[in-house]
């Protein structure tokens, strides 16, 4: 009973329209960004570095490069904060956390596309 | 109608606001209580709202307390608790909910039995920092509570001294803590924040001072 009523609180809070996506792909977090009473949507693009918690709660990390500094960004996956994501690159990758991507920079830190 | 409502901590999770914030909430279960007495200035000296919850088995309440709970005409409950008196009338044998206290956002204070640590150290029990380094030829002191007095004045230990014991398991109250939603199908309630006590403890919710 006590687990039901968790379950039903973490359930009702996830979204269906949040696409399939994993750790090497390049996406397109469209954010919402409130400005004073005006909202706008904000881009951010970059690789997906893995994900993290479970459930309602589970998260996300995406990193750019941006003026030759490294910006991650990490999202709730559910977040009503987030517009849209769009897949832009499927990677191909051999582990689920790419921390090693910090270590690297410029051509070192490409991912090879996923043929399929 | 009672200031305070009892319930059950459920467990910790999170929740998006309309606003897209993620907050850190405590789930309490807020199971309809019941008005058992009420006590009046006339007969007790003072007023309040006796408030049950929890159902527990016949065979496990005594005789005194089942005539109690048959003059309020509701099955044995587990927990019996009184609160002071709000605005509506309430009588003897109402069901009281969540929403007929609380309303979303509104702020109150939760009051619950920490969890027992048994016997702790004073590093855990009273926030002391512990004694010197953990290197240059130091020895077994790093979690020590150091002095506990001078010496032949006052030649003892001064009452209240902060040592090791028996920790947690105390009443402890949240205070301010906001609602941040009111499951009515579910009979529950978000609290943002941490909240006393192990999950299936008891807590008493109640209007902030």
């Amino acid at each position: 009973m006590a687990t039901d009523v968790m379950n039903m609180i973490e359930e009702s809070q996830k979204r269906d329209d949040i696409p399939a996506f994993t750790a090497g792909d390049t996406v397109n977090v469209h954010v919402r960004v409130v400005e004073g009473d005006k909202e706008r949507i904000q881009q951010y693009q970059g690789v997906v570095l893995g994900f993290k918690g479970s459930g309602a709660r589970r998260t996300f990390t995406v990193r750019k490069v941006s003026n030759n500094v490294g910006v991650e960004r990490i999202f709730p996956i559910f977040s009503p904060k987030i517009a849209k994501i769009e897949r832009v690159r499927e990677g191909s990758v051999r582990r689920a956390k790419l921390y090693y991507l910090r270590d690297r920079r410029g051509k070192a830190a490409r991912i090879k596309e996923r043929q399929r | 109608m009672s200031k305070g409502i009892l319930g059950k901590k459920l467990g910790m999770t999170s929740w998006f606001t309309p606003q897209g914030d993620h907050v850190a909430c405590t789930v309490i279960e807020v199971t309809p209580n019941v008005v058992t007495q009420l006590r009046t200035e006339e007969t007790d000296g003072y007023t309040a709202v006796q408030l049950a919850s929890q159902d527990k088995k016949d065979k496990k309440t005594s005789s005194a307390m089942k005539g109690h709970f048959k003059a309020a005409g509701t099955a044995p409950k587990r927990f019996v608790k009184e609160f002071p008196v709000g605005d509506s009338d309430v009588s003897v044998g109402d069901e009281v909910r969540v929403s007929d206290v609380f309303a979303e956002g509104e702020t109150v204070d939760v009051t619950g039995t920490s969890k027992g640590k048994g016997f702790q150290g004073v590093v855990k029990r009273h926030g002391f920092a512990g004694v010197g380094d953990a290197t240059h030829g130091q020895h077994n002191r790093q979690r020590a509570p150091g002095s506990i007095g001078a010496s032949s004045w006052p030649s003892r230990v001064f009452k209240g001294m902060r040592m090791a014991g028996r920790t947690g398991g105390d009443r402890v109250t949240m205070k301010n803590l906001q609602i941040v939603r009111i499951l009515e199908d579910q009979n529950a309630v978000l609290v943002h924040g941490a909240v006393p006590g192990a999950k299936n403890s008891l807590v008493e919710i109640k209007k902030k001072k």
